[in-house]
């Protein structure tokens, strides 16, 4: 098949495939490599609720200066919530649970997630609260089982995304010209 | 960076200079300003913590950085001058943000920004009635910190403005005229003819009596150190609060170099900050509990003490110092669940005359006023009334002065915890940005500054922008990758395939690949490229029943191998790519208005709030099969997974490239 016809094709089936998810419309760059593959991905990542605006806040953050800002914040990230997600186990699991510290802790994850963008962490975190305010620990376990679920499908969307990133420069840095 | 827990990082924007703007009676402020400002950030969470010092460098500042209360405290205190500002998250595990607040209030007067993911209404007007100047709600945009160099300009205003005053007080006489800054204060307490009578002659005939002593140059900046508190709290206990003026307290301190108007301010301070303390009484303190361990026996005979006695006790050696500082800090620490018992009447009081005092000091206009609402912002109380004030029980006054005397212990208590949780941390973190990062490839510069060429095809026109297309003559064949031009491509796959190219000829391309992939998690289940498509395909399912998808896939035998794959497109790539790096951010400052901006890679991608035309693309994509096939196996190349292909594309039996001659 030409490959004129196969861009088309997959263009228009990219254009489909947002109009379907979502009455945005999308403006996407079709440059028919890795780079849009990375584009597109992040823009369902966005579509779908795993990242917010303030993840785009942190990518503009980023320059010369400090080129790996966004991986560094996100990991930084990574770490301080699976100490506090930790932390939240041992706390429910204790035969009197310290619903103060909980809710300390279910707070501090609310405003790392926030920071980076993960909204579907952060959101997790208005109901958990709430379940410490109300003192019960069956809810606030299934709140804790949420919480984990969404840090990790969010943990491997950002890996995903910053792999891909990485075979970008890798492919564009590493190539010389060959014949 | 490795941040371990208890450092400061003080990092310097590029162009900032360290200017020092705070000398006082000028109103001017340096040409480079807002650029410099001095900001002092301490949160606990590391993620934010790293996040508001990169946004404060972005705005030209001069950013310090803790993640811990009490260090920035010392490191405050240290270097009184040092900082122009301070911004603090309110919820801290080693001290409370409003305590923290009070501090640097009463004992540096800086400007402080509280912050939190709190945005309940009574969490900021904690903050606001602790003297915060500011309450940003997390997460802090970037726009939110441009601005906070307001703040600074307003205070040395008023404080330029108090000095002027005062000292024009000084110089004249009479008695009516000119109101003191305390004398206000005390009327705007309490609103009580009677009382502000009596309390203005009093307060007029100190005045008079010390017009002498006042210079008339411009006072340095007193700095209450501990000890300086100390003699001052011994002063007033003295004394006793009612009957607690600035000269006698002066008198009794018997500093030299200090000032009646350097007490005065001070006292205003103080005596808000008592109020304060027994107003929140019932909310926990943050004082750091490790130094409780001592007192918690003796705590219980505390709340029979008052001030008084203990200094007495003090005085005569009994309790020595250290440990009346410790008896005082934990007292003050367990405050929050036993004086209330102690000290049921006085709350009421306080809080009874707490909100006349606020809403006086709201109604005045003058700037006398203001500047004490901003004392009132301190924390630190304006309300004088000798009478109301000797309701105060005086152990919550001693608990004042234990918190101030607290400070030591709090200092020496540093070192340990963060010496511990340095070392938890540091390990912690060296892991985990390891594994984050794939540990053997470093990760290149990214750059950011990849326009986008936009593809325009039918009803997607109208979103083209010129700008952002950015035709550089490198990029412009890259661009020619659009749907009109083919002639550069000359093999079957898609042009994905160009950035694996370089497999076909390069080894160490592909070794590059393979240390990329050979860090894949096993928890991650499958490799980037099928995780991509299994979002898309997730859509693709939903929507249109296509079943096509995974039977190509099981079915796919890379025929279309980019075996004969020529070398343009990949050259066409790198051009595009290190071109477009080049062109800088343009694709920034285009997009504004109501469109969410999204960097991606370098790639931009804009999301409008319209409504594509409608087109019927129900079933049309790749009707061929080998379309959904040259995308896959390009971007399976490219992964090079290495057996674990569990997706659900029905892809078991796959294996990697690099079985497959290239």
């Amino acid at each position: 098949m030409e490959v004129g016809q196969l861009q088309r094709s997959f263009v228009e089936y990219m254009a489909s495939l947002f109009r379907e998810i979502s009455a945005f419309a999308f403006v996407f760059v079709v440059i028919l490599d890795l780079s849009a593959l990375e584009l597109m991905y992040f823009a369902v990542l966005i579509q779908k609720g795993f990242l917010d605006a303030q993840f785009s806040q942190l990518q503009q953050l980023q320059d010369d200066s400090n080129p790996d800002f966004v991986v560094e914040v996100v990991s930084l990230f990574f770490e301080d919530s699976e100490r506090l997600i930790n932390d939240l186990t041992m706390a429910l699991d204790q035969p009197n649970v310290d619903f103060k510290q909980v809710d300390a802790h279910v707070h501090q994850l609310k405003g790392s997630s926030s920071s980076v963008g993960a909204q579907r962490v952060k959101n997790c975190c208005v109901p958990f609260r709430n379940c410490c305010e109300e003192q019960n620990t069956e809810t606030c376990l299934r709140c804790l089982q949420q919480i984990k679920q969404e840090y990790l499908l969010v943990k491997n969307k950002l890996q995903t995304l910053f792999e891909l990133e990485q075979q970008i420069v890798a492919a564009g840095g590493a190539i010389p010209m060959v014949q | 960076m490795n941040l371990g827990v208890g450092s400061v990082v003080k990092t310097m924007s590029g162009a900032s200079c360290s200017v020092s703007w705070k000398s006082g009676g000028s109103d001017k402020v340096p040409d480079q300003f807002p650029a410099g400002l001095r900001v002092l950030v301490v949160d606990d969470d590391p993620t934010c913590l790293r996040i508001l010092e990169k946004m404060l460098r972005n705005c030209h500042y001069e950013v310090t950085k803790s993640n811990r209360a009490e260090l920035a405290l010392s490191m405050l205190r240290e270097n009184r001058n040092g900082f122009d500002i301070v911004i603090s998250d309110v919820h801290m595990p080693d001290m409370d943000g409003f305590k923290l607040l009070e501090h640097v209030g009463l004992e540096m007067d800086l400007p402080v920004i509280m912050m939190s993911a709190d945005d309940s209404k009574d969490v900021v007007m904690k903050g606001v009635t602790h003297g915060a100047c500011d309450y940003l709600i997390k997460p802090v945009r970037i726009e939110a910190l441009k601005n906070i160099w307001q703040h600074v300009i307003r205070k040395k205003k008023h404080e330029w403005k108090d000095k002027d005053f005062d000292q024009s007080t000084s110089m004249e006489d009479g008695d009516q005229q000119q109101k003191p800054p305390e004398d206000v204060d005390y009327s705007s307490s309490a609103n009580e003819g009677n009382w502000k009578s009596s309390k203005r002659r009093k307060e007029e005939e100190d005045e008079t009596e010390e017009r002498d002593d006042l210079s008339t140059s411009k006072k340095p900046r007193v700095v209450w150190s501990v000890e300086l508190h100390q003699q001052f709290v011994q002063a007033v206990n003295q004394l006793g609060i009612d009957k607690a003026v600035p000269k006698k307290i002066l008198e009794l301190m018997n500093v030299p170099g200090l000032t009646r108007e350097n007490v005065a301010s001070h006292l205003q301070k103080y005596r808000l900050y008592l109020r304060r303390l027994s107003g929140v009484s019932q909310h926990q303190n943050g004082l750091n509990n490790s130094f409780m361990g001592h007192p918690e026996a003796t705590y219980g005979t505390m709340t029979s003490f008052n001030g008084l006695e203990l200094q007495a006790l003090a005085a005569t050696g009994q309790l020595p110092a250290q440990s009346l500082a410790t008896l005082q800090a934990a007292a003050l620490g367990r405050s929050a669940t036993k004086s209330a018992i102690s000290m049921p009447l006085d709350q009421r009081n306080l809080f009874s005359f707490e909100n006349p005092k606020l809403r006086f000091s709201e109604g005045q206009q003058q700037l006398n006023n203001s500047n004490k609402q901003i004392n009132l912002l301190h924390g630190i109380p304006t309300t004088m009334e000798p009478k109301q004030l000797a309701d105060l029980h005086q152990s919550s006054q001693s608990f004042v002065a234990m918190n101030m005397q607290g400070h030591a212990r709090m200092q020496q208590n540093n070192a340990l915890l963060m010496h511990m949780s340095q070392q938890q941390q540091q390990s912690s973190r060296a892991q985990m940005l390891n594994e984050t990062n794939n540990g053997q490839v470093s990760l290149p510069p990214l750059s950011m500054s990849q326009p986008a060429a936009v593809l325009s095809r039918n009803s997607i026109v109208d979103n083209v922008r010129g700008p952002v297309y950015n035709p550089v003559p490198q990029t412009s064949s890259m661009v020619d990758f659009s749907l009109n031009q083919t002639t550069e491509l000359q093999n079957n796959s898609f042009p994905l395939v160009s950035s694996n190219s370089g497999m076909s000829t390069l080894t160490s391309k592909r070794l590059l690949q393979e240390e990329v992939n050979s860090d894949i998690k096993g928890s991650r289940g499958f490799p980037p490229g099928y995780d991509i498509f299994e979002e898309l395909h997730q859509q693709k399912t939903q929507d249109w029943g296509l079943p096509n998808v995974g039977s190509t896939f099981g079915t796919s035998d890379h025929s279309n191998m980019p075996g004969t794959l020529d070398v343009s497109p990949s050259m066409l790539v790198q051009q595009g790519i290190s071109s477009m790096k080049k062109n800088g951010q343009n694709g920034n400052s285009l997009m504004g208005g109501s469109q969410l901006n999204l960097f991606s890679g370098g790639n931009l991608l804009t999301v409008k709030a319209e409504q594509l035309p409608d087109t019927s693309y129900q079933n049309t994509f790749f009707p061929e099969q080998f379309g959904q096939d040259d995308l896959m196996s390009a971007l399976l190349k490219q992964q090079e997974s290495v057996g674990q292909v569990e997706t659900e594309f029905g892809f078991d039996g796959y294996s990697p490239l690099d079985n497959h001659p290239v």
